[in-house]
């Protein structure tokens, strides 16, 4: 009798609002999230449960408030490549949003009071007048932070604006440093949604925002499909592929072992760094700060009197170099600045490069090769009255040595300018583009006399360098900065891989930071990893009983 | 074995149990309710009060069953198999009257396949079962006839146990175990129908010889049962395994109930005889000298001699006379079109799309201590019986085998199992269960896995308590239902350490602590098992709090920490800072006098781990919160996708037929978009406004009328009715 009341206690009491009525622990109740279903009223209520590791003592937080769409995201929402403005705001928004603010802000205030190392505290609805600074501490722009704390925001969630200056550069740099630190870019209309998902905004709104939310992701899907994307998307997509083909080395061992051949280890660390280092070098490419910071090198090189110092007047709209007839007339570097689509570069007007004996021409010589190397990018002037000549190949070869020997990583991009296009003989119509299709980049004609040209060229450094202009219709611009984030979080997660590997950890903590790079690296965030490994497993290993 | 408080009982009878007559527990069909009587009034006194305490519950007592000449339970398991065992007892241990219905008694939990239990992923889900009270890693860790431990060096959360078992002495366990559970009851029986109430509910099910059996509850759990057929090489037969019949009716009558059903494939290989094997040139694989275990109950522990696998390989001649006679195989002779699962290829599919390779390997594994049947692992094939023989001639080792049993095919009907919630119970019937091999699963860890969750939930629904759903992020059993009832699933579905994106979180040492305070809630765990779970939980606790005080400096032990780790120790550094040195293990600890004698081995590996890894579980963990935060967004289970015009036609289709429980599980399913998920989220958001300002209306309404209906807000008691 008392055992069959026994039985019968714990269960036959339902409390409403309790699925665990009573609970053999009650101390230890919090562990097991009970996700609580209130709302549907069907035939079967169920329990969903996310057990926890007891052991575990970093507590998967149950007190925290659950929030729509936990990441931190972040864009530019004033309007872009509309003509300069006096001010464009970049928004963070999301749980992080203030701590990724205090990575890149640094108030003016706080620099004096207290050096500047405390985490950021702001008060809500308190605007700060600070500086927005890089990785490396270097000042990007001025700027006004106006937090906006949770619930008190137009997301609902804590909302830092950083006002900038109206300049597309500035807001570009400043929304990196964002991404930088841990922001996510935001999906079009996503402060939208955010808000609207947590309580804002009328209702005859949502499905407004729906509307635009599917066409916008709709345009983006076809633009993904129609494979207009440039930039680095082939990139992406290769590291993309070698993160899943490692994954399928790493995963067929862990869950087939004794029907595999054993890894070879080594070369495996070897793809590895060589993948690192391509998503280095990329993001160097992209990287428009450094390149801000001290501007583009471009060097003009060629055979004297082909027009090198009237391409740098014309391009700097300037008398900066003495231009004469006579070869040889420039001896020394001259250096003219000039902004490329906002970029600042230095042009460096070089001595013509030829066997010569005098003394100062030879130093000029020199120096003109020097320059050449230190360049971000080269300019070959040759004249389109000789066309190519003997000379110009030679002079080529030679530069191309003198890279190779200074052992540089990666040398500068080159490209060919076939100056004074105007005085060009109309038989002289052989393709330079065969000729040199291999060493240079891009070629371009143009007329320094007109001036003609000029902008084209300008185009052409912006594209070897991997610095897209920044088109106001602002698509390709979007897809450019979605990829640098993909990059971004690739990096990031070899970086860590490469710790582990460092580290000495077992094999399948590779998997963990490989998987998230692959992640970083899908075209849709829904990609099914685990999927694809499998599919490549099967398809490349046998396997089976 | 025993849960609880009231399940002490059935211990305390156990021994009693076994000396009943077995003809006791048969019935005659000529008077059901009469020899049910006797058949308690035989049982000693401490049955009878178990049974009185159902007569008390008021559903099913004796007076009722004396009135209708019926037999009513609480739970009804079909199929005695690993899915059906673990069921049937979760059921019956919750306090279930449950009814185990089974084709052949004598074949109950059997191994029709690999006579092994767990491997990567596997052997997680076994742990899982343990953890929750269940009994599959009981079973492995008392039958098993070899024990290794895979991937040793890759990392915790992949490590595997692998257990290869004694199949007769695994199903006789297992059979004892069913038998001595007091609310248990078996009966060989095939079921052609379920019986279905007037609100689409469960009621019973129905046998071939006509027997009626009712119950708020059924499992089915009908493997490669349900209108099987087996094949060897061109010819067939309507089984469920070799030499046993397989079972007809139920296809059509859930089909006439409008589940979908569709057919799935799978195979064994030839069994040949150990005596006529020389393993003189074969490769020997030796157990593990250190014995690892499956289930965290250390009663269990109990070590065995263990029996030796061999290695061997393809041959030339083996490649040739498949390629000779390849119009002999069914998939290559083109007359059966059903694709095999693609982790067990047909040796004739290796040898054909994997041409380069000269040989592959070969497992001969024993099936037990007293039988002579090898299982010749990786050499499954569909030629024919005349050619198998050959075959396993080519076999270095096997040039003069006799062989036992052929290798076979086996074709089955399945139940794809979007049609199931992740309870799994069916979405079309109220208290209808699915698990196993009708899922869409293979594998006997599978299989239990499935059948633990559907027997908790069983009983669960029996006594209208809310059904458990185990989320993908807290298990391997989780992430398997997901996966069933989420994705479109083409072949038997295998677990596998992919397939889990939190695996480092998932391991085999926590799956005590992540689910043994779930199934001590659920009512599975007993006294002794929680004050086991509690007092190794609280040493670890102790362990790690020592190791981060203690502080050593220089010595031997230093020396030793330097040359493994190849890192400098620093004076005074804490035995947790060296233990986090690459290569550091607890052993090296032991070996120097700074262990814990009083921690086991199991304990100082969740120890070792829990301190060494602790940045990368951090990480996981809070990139899980993450998840949990975006994704366990209820939705109603009652939206109407067709409706949603702001969702592609596509996913408006694949959300109709899911109907996922939550945002993550609809991001899951395939060819719902990114952009379809934001839709949902409106759409629901919505939702909700309009129902709360309905409600706000029609409070203002009745608060207008009548002031003592605004006290009880309309979303309490929906509250109240789900709860009761």
């Amino acid at each position: 009798m008392a055992l069959a009341l026994i039985r019968l206690l714990p269960w036959r009491q339902p409390k409403p609002h309790c699925l665990f009525p009573f609970s053999l622990n009650p101390t230890k109740t919090h562990f097991l999230f009970h996700l609580r279903h209130c709302q549907a009223s069907t035939s079967s209520p169920k329990t969903l449960i996310l057990t926890q590791d007891e052991r575990s003592n970093g507590s998967l937080s149950a007190e925290r408030e659950a929030i729509v769409g936990s990441g931190t995201i972040a864009a530019i929402v004033t309007s872009l490549g509309g003509g300069p403005a006096a001010v464009g705001i970049v928004r963070l928004s999301g749980p992080t949003a203030v701590a990724v603010a205090g990575q890149v802000f640094r108030p003016v205030k706080r620099v004096k009071e207290e050096g500047g190392c405390v985490a950021w505290r702001p008060k809500s609805h308190f605007v700060e007048y600070g500086y927005v600074l890089d990785n490396d501490g270097n000042v990007i722009d001025e700027v006004l932070a106006v937090p906006m704390l949770a619930p008190r925001s137009y997301t609902r969630e804590d909302v830092v604006e950083l006002q900038c200056h109206g300049n597309d550069v500035c807001l570009h740099r400043v929304l990196r440093a964002c991404l930088e630190a841990g922001a996510t870019l935001a999906e079009p209309g996503e402060f939208t949604l955010r808000a609207f998902l947590n309580g804002r905004l009328d209702l005859s709104q949502a499905e407004n925002i729906a509307r635009l939310i599917s066409a916008k992701s709709a345009a983006a899907a076809d633009s993904a499909l129609a494979g207009i994307q440039g930039g680095f998307s082939s990139l992406v997509k290769s590291l993309r592929i070698q993160c899943i083909e490692l994954l399928t080395e790493l995963e067929a061992r862990l869950d087939f072992e004794d029907e595999l051949p054993p890894l070879c280890l080594p070369s495996l660390i070897d793809k590895i760094s060589v993948m690192q280092r391509d998503l280095q070098d990329a993001l160097d490419t992209a990287n428009y700060d450094k390149l801000l910071q001290s501007g583009l090198q471009i060097a003009i090189i060629g055979r004297p009197n082909v027009g090198k110092s009237s391409l740098l007047n014309a391009w700097s709209k300037s008398e900066r170099a003495i231009v004469t007839e006579i070869a040889g007339t420039t001896r020394d570097v001259v250096e003219a600045n000039v902004s490329i689509h906002g970029i600042p570069a230095t042009l460096l007007d070089t001595a013509g490069i030829r066997e010569t004996d005098d003394i100062v021409e030879k130093i000029g010589v020199k120096r003109s090769e020097a320059a050449a190397l230190a360049a971000d990018v080269i300019i070959m002037a040759i004249s389109a009255v000789d066309g190519w000549s003997e000379e110009d190949a030679k002079l080529i070869e030679h530069i191309v040595m003198s890279q190779k020997s200074a052992n540089q990583a990666m040398t500068a991009p080159m490209i060919l300018v076939i100056n004074k296009d105007d005085r060009k003989p109309k038989d002289l119509l052989i393709s330079f583009e065969e000729i040199c299709s291999g060493l240079f980049k891009k070629v371009v004609r143009t007329c320094a006399l007109t001036g003609a040209g000029i902008s084209e060229l300008e185009k052409a450094v912006l594209e070897v360098r991997g610095l897209e202009p920044i088109s106001s219709a602002g698509r390709k611009w979007t897809v450019n900065q979605r990829q640098f984030e993909q990059l971004l979080r690739a990096q990031e997660a070899f970086v860590r891989l490469h710790t582990s590997i460092e580290e000495q950890l077992p094999m399948d903590f590779w998997t963990i930071d490989l998987r998230e790079a692959a992640l970083a690296l899908g075209q849709i965030s829904g990609d099914d990893i685990s999927e694809e490994v499998l599919t490549s497993i099967f398809s490349k290993f046998c396997i089976g009983k | 074995m025993a849960s609880a408080t009231p399940r002490l009982l059935s211990s305390l009878f156990t021994p009693l149990r076994l000396t009943y007559p077995i003809h006791a527990i048969r019935t005659s069909h000529r008077s059901r309710t009469l020899s049910f009587l006797s058949f308690n009034l035989r049982r000693p006194n401490g049955r009878l009060r178990t049974v009185s305490s159902f007569a008390s519950n008021g559903t099913n007592g004796m007076e009722r069953m004396g009135q209708k000449d019926e037999e009513r339970y609480d739970v009804i398991v079909v199929g005695g198999g690993h899915a059906g065992c673990e069921a049937a007892l979760a059921s019956a241990r919750l306090g279930a009257r449950t009814l185990l219905l089974t084709l052949n008694l004598d074949r109950i939990a059997w191994q029709p396949c690999n006579p092994a239990v767990g491997g990567p992923a596997k052997s997680q889900l076994v742990h899982e079962v343990d953890a929750l009270g269940g009994e599959i890693g009981k079973m492995a860790d008392r039958c098993y006839l070899q024990k290794r431990v895979l991937n040793l060096s890759k990392g915790p959360a992949v490590r595997a146990l692998r257990a290869q078992t004694d199949k007769r002495e695994y199903a006789m366990e297992m059979k004892k175990v069913v038998e001595s559970n007091s609310n248990l009851f078996i009966r060989e029986a095939m079921v052609t129908e379920v019986l279905i109430g007037k609100n689409d509910n469960i009621q019973g099910v129905r046998t071939f010889f006509g027997m009626d059996f009712f119950a708020p509850s059924v499992v089915l759990t009908t493997g490669t049962f349900m209108s099987g057929k087996i094949w060897v090489g061109r010819a067939s037969m309507p089984a469920g395994r070799a030499g046993e019949s397989a079972s007809l009716g139920l296809t059509e009558n859930l089909q006439s109930l409008g589940f979908e059903t569709d057919r799935l494939k799978t195979g064994t290989p030839a069994r040949v005889d150990c005596r006529s094997i020389d393993f003189s040139g074969l490769e020997p694989q030796y157990g593990d000298d250190e014995v690892s275990w499956f289930s965290f109950d250390p009663e269990c522990h109990i070590e065995r001699e263990q029996m030796c696998c061999y290695l061997t390989r393809t041959t030339s001649e083996t490649h040739k006379l498949i390629s000779d006679n390849l119009n002999e195989t069914p998939t290559y002779g083109g007359w059966v079109d059903a694709k095999g699962p693609r982790y067990c290829p047909s040796i004739e599919d290796k040898i054909v799309r994997f041409r380069d390779k000269e040989s592959h390997q070969i497992f001969l594994e024993p099936e037990g201590r007293t039988v002579p049947e090898l299982y010749v692992q990786g050499f499954s094939t569909g030629l024919p019986e005349r050619l198998q023989l050959a075959l396993l001639r080519t076999l270095p080792g096997l040039e003069n085998c006799v062989m036992l049993r052929p290798a076979y095919a086996v074709e089955y009907d399945f139940l794809p199992a979007y049609q199931c919630s992740r309870s799994l119970m069916t979405k079309k019937i109220e208290g209808l269960f699915f698990s196993g091999q009708i899922n869409g699963t293979t594998g006997y860890e599978e299989a239990a896995a499935q059948g633990i969750i559907s027997g908790i939930n069983a009983a669960r629904h029996s006594e209208r308590k809310p059904l458990i759903v185990l989320e993908r992020e807290s298990s391997y059993i989780g992430t398997l239902i997901d996966d069933l009832v989420t994705k479109d699933l083409r072949e038997p579905y295998r677990m596998l350490t992919s397939r889990s994106e939190h695996r480092l979180l998932l391991r085999a040492d926590n799956a005590d602590s992540r689910l043994t305070p779930l199934g001590r809630e659920i009512g599975l765990i007993d006294d002794r098992r929680w004050e086991l779970y509690q007092s190794k939980q609280l040493r670890i606790k102790e362990e790690k709090e020592r190791l981060k005080n203690v502080r050593v400096s220089g010595g031997e032990f230093a020396a030793e920490v330097t040359t493994v780790s190849g890192q400098p120790v620093r004076d005074h550094t804490t035995l947790e800072s060296i233990l986090k040195k690459p290569h550091v293990q607890y052993k090296l600890l032991d070996k120097h006098g700074f262990g814990n004698e009083n921690l086991s081995r199991c304990e100082k590996d969740c120890v070792e781990i829990d301190i060494k890894y602790a940045g990368f579980i951090m990480r996981q963990q809070s990139h899980l919160q993450q998840i949990v935060n975006q994704e366990h967004k209820r939705l109603p289970e009652d939206l109407d996708y067709y409706s949603m015009t702001t969702l592609s036609h596509e996913s408006r289709e694949k959300l109709s037929k899911v109907r996922p429980q939550t945002i993550g599980q609809a991001s899951r399913i395939g060819g719902v978009s990114p952009a379809d998920i934001t839709a949902l989220l409106i759409w629901v958001e919505s939702n909700r406004r309009k129902a709360n300002q309905r409600t706000q209306q029609e409070l203002l309404r009745s608060g207008a009328t009548d002031n003592h209906m605004a006290a009880s807000s309309p979303t309490d008691s929906v509250v109240q009715a789900t709860a009761i």
